[in-house]
């Protein structure tokens, strides 16, 4: 298993993953600072990830959009706060309307991802950290159709279970 | 509907470990607020506060039954907000799986 932890925390509304690749940390990070590899991973199944700008340098802003299934476009935009190659960095991620200019009505989450070496591969910690639960709601629209038929499953199993 | 404020509590709701607890036994079967006072080491009172939180998240719903008032599990409402969150790990599980991807794909 390539993911070793979830940590879900409703009450302050974070949510972080930790997952080790066979990769050294300078690889690892590549998948994020080249928007070719990026893209061929950030969006959802059924949404996939175009980036039309990726300024991967502290204080740089990227825009991209991903594209649903019926071909709705939904606009994002990062915004780079702290980067130390190939440690850590942090960024704000928002959406933004169909010109790419970033919705001013919702708060961005932020995200504080690490890299770790551990022998020769890498374990990436993602924290990502929301303001209220409308961005998880926005978050959650983003297609993921075979996604929520695997979560409720499981919601079902933790339902079945005898109290 | 889990939107906005709702979901703001049901997320407090639920934060709580008595408060899950209380939900876990009512889910399927209803209880009494005074059998369920009787689980907890707390007050009458204290155990009446968590079952109005989940109440007000609309977690629970209350129904007298003669003398008592018997506390039922609303399922729909629980399975919404976990599936928001599961649905978030779906995303980010699902990204893993695509670094691996490319990473693999250059070495």
């Amino acid at each position: 298993m390539t993911v070793l932890d979830v940590h879900r925390d409703e009450e302050a509304l974070t949510f972080t993953i930790v997952a080790e690749f066979d990769a050294p940390p300078a690889r690892v990070w590549q998948v994020w600072a080249d928007a070719r590899q990026l893209e061929r991973w950030w969006g959802p199944p059924t949404w996939p990830a175009t980036f039309d700008r990726h300024e991967f340098r502290p204080g740089g802003r990227s825009a991209y959009h991903m594209t649903g299934p019926d071909g709705t476009k939904a606009h994002g935009w990062f915004a780079f706060t702290l980067l130390d190659e190939p440690q850590r960095l942090e960024f704000d991620d928002g959406f933004a309307d169909q010109h790419g200019e970033p919705v001013t009505t919702m708060e961005p989450t932020h995200g504080i991802v690490t890299f770790e070496a551990v022998g020769d591969r890498t374990r990436m910690t993602v924290l990502s950290r929301f303001t209220s639960i409308d961005q998880l709601q926005e978050m959650a629209k983003m297609g993921m159709e075979e996604g929520l038929r695997l979560a409720i499953g499981q919601i079902d199993g933790v339902l079945a279970e005898p109290s | 509907m889990v939107v906005g404020d709702g979901a703001d509590r049901v997320f407090h709701a639920l934060a709580d470990g008595t408060r899950r607890d209380i939900l876990a036994r009512v889910i399927h079967d209803g209880q009494s607020v005074s059998a369920l006072a009787r689980l907890y080491p707390m007050s009458f009172a204290a155990v009446q506060k968590h079952v109005a939180v989940l109440e007000h998240a609309g977690l629970i719903t209350k129904e007298r039954r003669g003398r008592e008032q018997v506390v039922h599990g609303e399922v729909d409402a629980l399975r919404r907000a976990a599936a928001l969150l599961a649905e978030l790990e779906d995303i980010w599980r699902h990204r893993v799986r695509g670094i691996e991807d490319v990473l693999r794909r250059e070495t």
